[in-house]
């Protein structure tokens, strides 16, 4: 309420600043200045009653009730038991602390993956929608209606059920050598990782780095003079030659651990589990179905009369879609494509109902071991904060640079 | 993360959860025990309970909550206002269950909750009493060929998170170096159909638990058994909140009331008959002389209520356990090789 009476009060006093001089605050309610100063120190001083009020009942119940605070609990060890995780993980030896980073590599894992293979996606069915076959035409349109249409949880549960209805690890499903489908996940054959493979990774990471820098100079090059230099020769080296020879030097180690069944389950080779797959299946194919809406909107933002110039100078439909429809077209498509990136982050949360352990499945085991709620939930905000301000700085950043830049 | 940070962060946390509960912590006078006079006031004692486990508490065809943990809390009601009827029973999870208590929002959680120093100490919660005395268990599949817990090495095991199962099976596979995986689901009923769709090698959770499940199964009960192996304590005790010393007596009695009771042999069908008893343990138990009831500021009768209404602890044993095949075992009197031993009422 004080603020919308604040705003005008000073935009006036901007346009009266410019062209009186300053003149002093009179101690009377009619003064602009000081009914302006008054309303600010006003709702400051109610905020920070209101947060400090809450902060100390709050501190004064817990000791009250004998209930622990603090972080101390992240340094003691953990005992509790986690599914899957991208780093070793002892519950004897691990601390609350590590299990907790975990939980937010395996949020990370899914919102990533799931972020990326949606947006390829929903991209492709929102282009579906438009397309002239009536068949893709009918049938993206269906699955956007009938995908989006579906709460997440039911995607994840039917996922789930789908999943777990498959044949037990001894009657598995041979698809190919060493993969194999079962209800306790895909079993892929894995790299034995050594030191040669990270020197290759390094030497393709640092040829990427160096290729980006010669494009830039070749089209710099070309936008002075017209001509473009060749650089593919050099590109094939740095991105192929060069780490496989880098491979050989070192020895050239190439040892494939194959998934066996041993006991109860597969041992060896690489896992996607089951709670995993069906997490980010559902996370996909709920989220494709808005982006798919978002990319269709945003191509029919751009004039008809684009894509007939496009067409009067002969060029055919694919490469008048690529050049110049889609990059007219981001600048609809970033900022509500952003939302859904959150979206997709904060849904991940769900998966607490098909027991895939992310951050707040973690948390919410640690806070009720430990019994501190507060520091649990506190840490929960902490990493979706986190997390969804990166999104939104990088989304606006890129919206930003294919922005319309007018002068 | 800077302390003043974090302080921040968790009071803003603090504010979303807890405010709500807080804001009434005027001391009433009456009976001295704030938790009494809000029961006495709202007419109901509020218990929380799991709602989902037959044989402790699952709601019947009519809606009306059964089993051992849910007549746990009409016991309470039966001391705390003379009528076992005026229960709420609030639906807990493993997750939610110990916040319910703090928070004020039920009065005593009767949960199948394990007694653990880490619980008592930290949560500012106490254990009144144990009315079941469990242990971790293992269900499998008979099919599967196992026949006791140390076989199954690299098997998956399907765990409820946050409960001290898990910390148990933890403990136990680090003891007897067996690798596992488990499968952590929150929903109890998700969790059993991951068990039986062959998600997970096993099912682990407190015996009695399992017992029921399979109990629960019909036709296909055969299918599953339970090892043998029990490997921890779980006392499953009835839980307060700190702070309220009179209320912890009210309910810590109850439970001995209703024990005592069965050593005495006093049930809800014979209890007229003990109306002009000469042995003074039972009379003082009925109220019928002492000033028990007072003691604890409830009725003199709170005694004779809780056995007419509900029942002693074997009525309420074989009306809810019985049934599902789980023998009485240590949960028997001490007279009868058990665990269950009530201090005297005096």
């Amino acid at each position: 309420m004080s603020g919308s009476s604040g705003t005008p009060v000073r935009a006036q006093e901007r346009v009266q600043g410019r062209a009186m001089p300053k003149r002093k605050i009179r101690l009377h309610w009619s003064d602009p200045t000081l009914r302006s100063i008054f309303w600010q120190v006003l709702i400051v001083g109610a905020v920070v009653g209101i947060v400090w009020y809450l902060v100390d009942n709050t501190n004064r119940n817990l000791a009250a009730r004998r209930i622990a605070t603090g972080f101390d609990f992240l340094g003691r060890v953990a005992g509790i038991p986690i599914g899957e995780s991208l780093l070793p993980y002892d519950p004897a030896k691990d601390t609350y602390g590590k299990a907790l980073i975990i939980g937010v590599l395996n949020t990370l894992r899914v919102a990533v993956i799931g972020i990326i293979i949606s947006t390829l996606l929903g991209t492709l069915i929102g282009i579906g929608r438009l397309s002239r076959n009536w068949l893709l035409a009918k049938i993206t349109a269906v699955y956007v209606e009938v995908m989006r249409d579906i709460p997440l949880l039911l995607h994840l549960l039917f996922w789930y059920s789908l999943l777990q209805g498959l044949p037990g690890p001894r009657n598995a499903l041979r698809i190919g050598d060493g993969v194999f489908v079962s209800n306790r996940g895909i079993e892929l054959p894995a790299l034995v990782w050594e030191t040669a493979h990270s020197w290759a990774l390094f030497t393709f990471l640092l040829g990427c780095v160096v290729s980006y820098g010669l494009a830039r100079r070749a089209a710099k090059q070309q936008a002075d003079t017209g001509v473009r230099p060749q650089t593919w020769p050099l590109t094939l080296v740095l991105l192929l030659v060069a780490p496989i020879a880098v491979w050989f030097a070192q020895g050239a180690p190439f040892v494939i651990e194959w998934p066996v069944l041993r006991g109860f389950n597969f041992q060896g080779g690489n896992k996607i589990s089951p709670e995993y797959g069906a997490l980010l299946i559902g996370l996909v194919i709920y989220t494709s179905g808005f982006i798919a809406e978002i990319v269709r909107s945003g191509i029919q933002s751009v004039p008809r009369g684009q894509w007939e110039a496009a067409g009067a100078l002969g060029l055919h439909h694919g490469t008048v879609l690529r050049r110049i429809i889609l990059p007219q077209a981001l600048r609809v498509i970033i900022p509500p494509m952003t939302s859904q990136y959150l979206n997709l982050t904060k849904n991940s949360s769900l998966a607490v109902a098909i027991g895939y352990q992310d951050v707040v499945s973690i948390a919410n085991t640690v806070l009720n071991q430990t019994g501190q709620a507060i520091e649990g939930i506190a840490y929960i905000m902490a990493v979706y904060l986190t997390i969804s301000l990166s999104i939104s700085l990088f989304m606006n950043w890129y919206n930003a640079r294919v922005a319309l830049v007018e002068r | 993360m800077s302390a003043t940070a974090t302080k921040w962060l968790g009071g803003m946390a603090a504010c979303m959860l807890l405010a709500a509960g807080f804001t009434t912590t005027a001391a009433a006078q009456g009976t001295g025990s704030a938790t009494i006079d809000a029961v006495r006031q709202r007419g109901e004692v509020r218990c929380g309970v799991s709602g989902q486990t037959a044989g402790f508490s699952l709601p019947d065809s009519q809606g009306v909550m059964r089993g051992l943990d849910a007549d746990s809390c009409r016991w309470v009601a039966a001391a705390a206002l003379g009528d076992a009827n005026k229960v709420k029973f609030v639906p807990t999870t493993p997750q939610n269950r110990f916040t319910a208590l703090q928070s004020g929002e039920i009065d005593v959680l009767i949960r199948s909750t394990t007694w653990t120093l880490g619980r008592e100490g930290n949560l500012g919660l106490m254990f009144a009493w144990v009315n079941y005395y469990d242990g971790t268990g293992f269900l499998v599949k008979k099919s599967l060929g196992v026949k006791a817990a140390k076989e199954m090495d690299g098997a998956t095991i399907c765990v409820q998170p946050g409960t001290s199962t898990e910390l148990a099976i933890a403990d136990f596979y680090r003891v007897n170096n067996i690798k596992w995986t488990p499968i952590l689901i929150a929903e109890v009923a998700e969790i059993q159909a991951a068990f039986i769709s062959g998600r997970c090698d096993a099912y682990s959770t407190d015996a009695s638990a399992l017992a029921t499940f399979r109990a629960t199964q019909g036709e296909k009960k055969d299918d599953y058994i339970l090892l043998p192996d029990i490997i921890s304590k779980e006392p499953l005790g009835v839980m307060v909140r700190k702070g309220d010393d009179k209320w912890f007596d009210l309910v810590r009695w109850t439970f001995i009331a209703a024990v005592t009771a069965e050593e005495l042999g006093v049930t809800s069908k014979n209890i007229d008959t003990f109306a002009e008893s000469k042995i003074p343990e039972i009379r003082r138990l009925l109220g019928l002389e002492g000033e028990l009831g007072k003691a604890l500021a409830v009725d003199q009768k709170f005694g004779a209520n809780i056995i007419r209404q509900v029942g002693n602890f074997a009525e309420v044993w074989d009306r809810n356990i019985t049934p599902m095949g789980v023998p009485r075992g240590i949960n028997n009197l001490w007279t009868k090789g058990g665990l269950q031993y009530a201090p005297p009422m005096r």
